[in-house]
């Protein structure tokens, strides 16, 4: 009996000295990273997307050998996600799951600005360190938050640079409707565009909302086109902003401008054929627009993983398809992570926060840097939009850069 | 206020009112035979709508075709849906048959998001447009008027032509003593369910033609014909058919005077109006 005694503590004495090597020998450890995914629901099509490019990040990472800190620690990334099915009341839950049962170490969103408004107050109130994609929404990311982490150009701005560009196209335009999904995003964008306009000189003639899941807009449309105004700027999410265009265009609708939010950068919006002839979209990203170490010494950023081509030929081949602007937003999200981590060198909360507060970097998808300001903290300070047009080419559609005219690839033109 | 939006919107509003009275005359002939609220209209809309993408783009046929399928397909599963969920608790208390459909409800959407995802999907119809002035009328809703319009002319003629018709509105008027004269009222219930589910189905198919939709769509349509079904009177085809195209009127007109978003909200004063001052709708019997 005492020999046993004897075996066992020294068998408990070699575990404990076994673990306490452990502490102290930098090996591969998993980062786990939680969000939820609209597999179902309005936002379904977009999210597949963010959650494609969030998987190529993680799966590259996974490939490259992880995460490597300056102590010789290994960071493996490991996913935890579930489906939102595009409701703010399951995010909430599913949030408070991820971070209390599921333990995760970061938290990437959701997409759509109404899903991550529920996500970043469940984020924030755990001290948990969010970084946004596919949120643009300017009232979530002016409450003070200190842990949320927006990656998107500010929806504020998405419709203001569509007026900017319409003016230089076209001096003569002097009326608009503003048309807009009664979501929180679209109805920011489009509360910053009316007196963006008006400042302008332009008169808004029409300024009306709809309903989301609406698929009906004979109504709307019969009013836009009573009211004849020389542009139409609005929309809100793709299967809306899709349908929306159809209806303009089947009712002949003579806007020499229309630009609508969201749906004209998705490559499956030419689907509706000659209808999506002339409509302008503001986007997050394009792979015409070129960003590498030049543009981010330009800049005074860093420039931060890999490049656009690169990107564009590894989504291709792991989804057969061409990446649009949501694809890459997941992916940086996961790269800013990446880069907060490494800067800071451990997962600490305090050190991650500390190193994106410093952050100045220039990835595939552009400029990232966020406000330190109390008020509007880890808002997207440096990310620029550009805008996109359908134009014909040959027997099909194209999807050209138009604006900013330093980096377009084919002048504007007025809608037929 | 514009008032030059008027009348496109009038007439755009009467031609979708044939095809919202199409889905609800299938929901109130449902109830007028059987006395089952069917709680799985919405989802049967959406099914039609899923049939003419399968001809169309899945197929390759004139989407058309897929609309005929659709009203057999439906009839079948209409008679399927009152055997498997209905039949056994016909004779039971309202509460009873209501849980019962929405639980073939949840199966269907369960089912069809699962297998289908919930996905914007569209049917590229191009029938052209007539236009004159300001009005523009797209070919697919006139194609959709007219199918509509046949449909319910058809199922008219074979309520009150047919023997079998008549045998359904037997059983409908009173099924004890339609069992007495030797009609088999489980057979007239099946095929009443058959009936309403084809009907929705080819609402559902039509609509498929017009607008884009997925398979929470018939949602919509489902609440939709619930206003009008308590607005032309519970049970009463015709009704249901009038109760559409005054449903159609008010969401094209109001639309021109109010903020669209303020639409349902007028619609459902009406169904909350139509409940407290006439209850029995407006072609309803006094019973």
């Amino acid at each position: 009996m005492r020999g046993m005694r004897i075996t066992a503590a020294v068998a408990a004495a070699v575990l404990v000295l076994a673990a306490c090597g452990s502490g102290t020998t930098s090996g591969p450890k998993t980062l786990k990273i939680g969000f939820t995914a609209s597999q179902t629901g309005a936002q379904e099509l977009t999210s597949k997307r963010q959650v494609e490019g969030i998987k190529l990040w993680a799966d590259q990472v996974a490939k490259a050998g992880g995460i490597k800190l300056k102590d010789g620690t290994v960071l493996t990334p490991q996913l935890v996600s579930y489906d939102d099915e595009s409701k703010t009341d399951r995010v909430q839950a599913l949030y408070t799951k991820l971070i209390n049962d599921d333990k995760v170490d970061f938290l990437l969103s959701p997409y759509s600005s109404g899903l991550i408004k529920a996500a970043a107050v469940v984020g924030e109130q755990n001290g948990k360190i969010m970084v946004t994609a596919g949120g643009a929404d300017d009232a979530t990311m002016e409450q003070g938050f200190t842990s949320i982490y927006q990656l998107y150009t500010p929806g504020s701005k998405y419709l203001t640079g569509a007026i900017d560009l319409m003016l230089a196209m076209d001096p003569t335009v002097k009326t608009i409707a503003i048309v807009n999904e009664k979501d929180a995003f679209s109805t920011g964008v489009a509360a910053a565009a009316k007196p963006y306009a008006e400042s302008k000189g332009l008169t808004v003639v029409l300024n009306e909302g709809y309903d989301s899941g609406t698929t009906d807009f004979a109504p709307l449309v019969n009013k836009i086109a009573a009211a004849a105004p020389d542009a139409i700027l609005g929309g809100g999410h793709f299967q809306d902003g899709q349908t929306f265009a159809k209806a303009v265009f089947d009712k002949q609708v003579a806007a020499r401008f229309v630009a609508l939010l969201v749906a004209p950068p998705e490559p499956t919006f030419s689907a509706i054929g000659a209808a999506a002839l002339g409509i302008v979209g503001p986007s997050q990203w394009e792979q015409s627009v070129k960003y590498d170490a030049t543009t981010a010494a330009a800049a005074g950023a860093t420039w931060y993983g890999p490049a656009v081509a690169d990107f564009v030929t590894a989504y291709q081949t792991a989804y057969g398809a061409a990446p649009s602007y949501h694809s890459v937003g997941g992916y940086a999200a996961g790269l800013v992570l990446e880069k907060a981590i490494e800067d800071a060198g451990s997962i600490d909360a305090a050190a991650v926060r500390k190193a994106l507060d410093a952050l100045n970097l220039m990835t595939l998808f552009g400029q990232t840097q966020f406000s330190t300001d109390t008020k509007t903290h880890g808002k997207q300070t440096a990310h620029q939009m550009v805008y996109v047009q359908w134009q014909a080419a040959g027997d099909g559609l194209a999807s050209q850069v138009v604006w900013p005219v330093a980096v377009r690839t084919a002048p504007i033109l007025p809608r037929q | 206020m514009n008032l030059g939006a008027l009348l496109p919107s009038a007439i755009d509003g009467l031609l979708l009112g044939c095809v919202y009275g199409l889905a609800a005359m299938g929901l109130t002939l449902i109830f007028g035979v059987t006395r089952v609220v069917n709680l799985a209209h919405g989802p049967v809309i959406a099914m039609g709508m899923f049939v003419v993408l399968a001809v169309a783009s899945g197929a390759g046929l004139n989407p058309y075709i897929g609309v005929l399928l659709a009203a057999v397909v439906g009839l079948a599963a209409g008679v399927v849906i009152y055997v498997v969920a209905v039949d056994r608790v016909i004779n039971a208390p309202e509460l009873t048959t209501l849980l019962a459909t929405f639980a073939v409800n949840l199966i269907i959407i369960g089912t069809a998001t699962t297998l289908l995802t919930t996905s914007p999907r569209a049917v590229d119809v191009d029938l052209g447009a007539l236009r004159a002035g300001n009005v523009t009328v797209m070919g697919t809703h006139v194609v959709a008027v007219v199918i509509a319009v046949a449909a319910a002319g058809a199922l008219y003629a074979f309520l009150f032509r047919t023997r079998l018709g008549k045998s359904v509105r037997a059983v409908a008027a009173d099924r004890a003593a339609a069992e007495l004269m030797g009609i088999n009222s489980r057979r007239m219930l099946a095929l009443a369910f058959g009936l309403g589910t084809a009907l929705a189905m080819t609402a559902g198919a039509l609509l498929a033609t017009m607008f884009s939709f997925n398979v929470l769509s018939g949602g919509t349509y489902e609440t939709k014909s619930f206003v009008i079904v308590v607005l032309g009177g519970l049970g009463n085809p015709t009704g249901a058919l009038i109760g559409g195209l005054v449903i159609g009127l008010l969401e094209g007109v109001t639309a021109v005077v109010i903020p669209v978003s303020w639409v349902p909200v007028i619609e459902y004063a009406v169904f909350v109006l139509i409940l407290l001052v006439r209850p029995r709708g407006l072609l309803g019997s006094r019973q």
